[in-house]
């Protein structure tokens, strides 16, 4: 395998309602914090992917325009993933593998505020015997928690994932979610769609990231501390919600040890819902001593198709700012964790 | 034969969906669109290779740079090329045979769609310099509608030279 590090991660700020700005007026000046982060010159970088979902902002194509905010001209080598922006990463890494191009960018964008959210996520869904019934996306994330607490689990683990989350995410200025609650205090509030309290959910994001990889002396050159990636390796699940164990999440361990997830500092895990920070903890095999979401994770911050790329940047930039030696990010995809994508990262 | 064998294929089903999306125009499209109230055309200029774009969208697409500068172009130009459409659709409000243009503004480095009226389709050309017709202005509102259709200035013909890149 050709040596790929993350050299540069920018995101905005998420914020509930980005009115005042098109996508590509977000991406504008996020793409360009990550290329200048690079030192890499524009028109120098290989290859450019991005991670968007065309039915958030209900127009075909929509992904096309956002191309406006890269400056394709000369025509560049560029791709597009229907998916949240780490399985962009993913194509990236792999197109770095060939060895002809030594850099890439890597971007998502998504607004949750053009539509409702809670009815767009229902498309995802079996189209003839399970949409048709519009399980909104929160009912769906509570049918994977009533199975998980039922299978010996409490609802102050919960709580104690949101307090934890919206504390860690004051430390956060990209943050959108953030406040100093007790657990117990959590517990006494009235069920959104019973388990799941209101707490329990991620809030509503309108946000964008970029990331630029780098291979080899590339990466050497222009970063002090690269976050080398180690291993990456996504896996996916059946589609059916009825034929999965919903209180566990194979996927992620299977992508977990292909990706060599072990001995890690920092952990930055994409679990939207409070009950699937453990499910995905328990896959990965996390121990104690292992800091999860320092960010806040989803919890804080969910801007939809960005979520997965900004822990894995969240993940990138404690190597690179030195505060981590190993750390993984996490990414999600589909209804109650049905795909999941680990990236390992370390500084050498 | 088991049952599974002999069951009438279903053919479809009915799963009706309906969602409701808002629309961001953005910094530099609302600009735009606030002018067409004051029957003046927006375009933005790149500080980087200078071309002017409008409808502007806040980004030159070649360079990847945000186009801040603001210029008014003219509501004359140049038809580049055009379709004469001759098929009825829904929601058609126009009668056929009508033309569609893509009109190089005067000032501006790309072209804009609109329609052209006032001669017959078989008349229209490239090259051919037009206007716009403007709707009175109580009956302007942020949208091109506010620009009825473009219609022939009369002028000689532009050479093809002069707009021959954006064809």
């Amino acid at each position: 395998m050709r040596d790929v590090a993350v050299v540069s991660f920018a995101q905005l700020p998420n914020v509930r309602s980005e009115d005042k700005r098109n996508e590509v007026e977000m991406l504008m000046p996020v793409i360009s914090e990550a290329i200048e982060g690079s030192g890499i010159p524009r028109k120098e970088i290989g290859f450019t992917v991005s991670g968007s979902c065309d039915y958030l902002v209900g127009a075909p194509f929509s992904f096309v325009t956002g191309l406006d905010a890269v400056g394709a001209w000369p025509p560049i080598q560029e791709s597009h993933v229907e998916m949240d922006g780490a399985w962009a990463l993913y194509e990236a890494w792999v197109r770095l593998q060939h060895g002809d191009l030594d850099s890439a960018l890597v971007y998502s964008f998504g607004k949750s505020s053009l539509g409702p959210l809670r009815d767009i996520m229902v498309l995802q869904l079996d189209p003839y015997c399970v949409a048709p019934l519009w399980p909104d996306s929160i009912s769906v994330a509570a049918l994977q928690a009533r199975a998980w607490l039922e299978s010996g689990h409490e609802e102050s683990e919960m709580a104690e994932v949101a307090a934890r989350s919206r504390r860690d995410a004051k430390a956060n200025p990209m943050a959108q979610l953030s406040e100093e609650r007790d657990p117990a205090t959590l517990l006494e509030e009235p069920y959104l769609v019973s388990p799941l309290r209101r707490h329990d959910c991620p809030p509503l994001s309108d946000g964008a990231a970029a990331m630029i990889l780098a291979a080899g002396d590339l990466a050497r050159e222009v970063c002090e501390r690269p976050a080398w990636i180690s291993g990456l390796d996504h896996r996916i699940e059946a589609h059916g919600l009825g034929v999965r164990d919903l209180t566990t999440s194979p996927s992620t361990a299977l992508a977990g040890r292909h990706a060599g997830g072990t001995d890690v500092e920092v952990a930055e895990l994409h679990a939207p819902f409070t009950h699937q920070e453990p499910i995905l903890r328990e896959a990965l095999e996390l121990g104690p001593q292992v800091t999860v979401n320092p960010s806040g994770g989803a919890l804080a911050a969910n801007a939809m198709m960005v979520a997965g790329l900004t822990r894995i940047g969240e993940a990138a930039r404690r190597i690179i700012d030195g505060s981590a030696t190993r750390s993984l990010g996490h990414a999600t995809s589909g209804p109650c964790l049905q795909q999941n994508l680990v990236c390992v990262m370390e500084a050498r | 034969m088991s049952d599974t064998d002999t069951v009438e294929p279903v053919r479809s089903i009915r799963a009706p969906a309906r969602l409701e999306y808002r629309f961001t125009a953005g910094a530099a499209q609302s600009r735009f669109l606030r002018h067409l109230v004051e029957g003046k055309i927006l375009a933005q200029r790149c500080p980087q290779c200078g071309k002017v774009y409008v409808s502007p969208r806040g980004a030159c697409a070649a360079d990847g740079v945000a186009t801040r500068e603001e210029v008014e172009v003219a509501d004359r130009g140049t038809v580049t090329t055009f379709c004469v459409v001759n098929v009825k659709f829904a929601q058609q409000v126009l009668t056929i045979p009508y033309v569609s243009a893509t009109i190089l503004l005067d000032g501006a480095d790309i072209g804009l769609m609109h329609l052209i009226q006032e001669v017959e389709a078989d008349q229209v050309h490239m090259g051919m310099r037009v206007e716009a017709v403007w709707s009175p202005p109580e009956e302007r509102g942020p949208t091109l509608e506010s620009i009825r259709y473009f219609r022939p200035t009369g002028e000689p013909d532009a050479a093809y030279e002069s707009y021959r890149e954006y064809v």
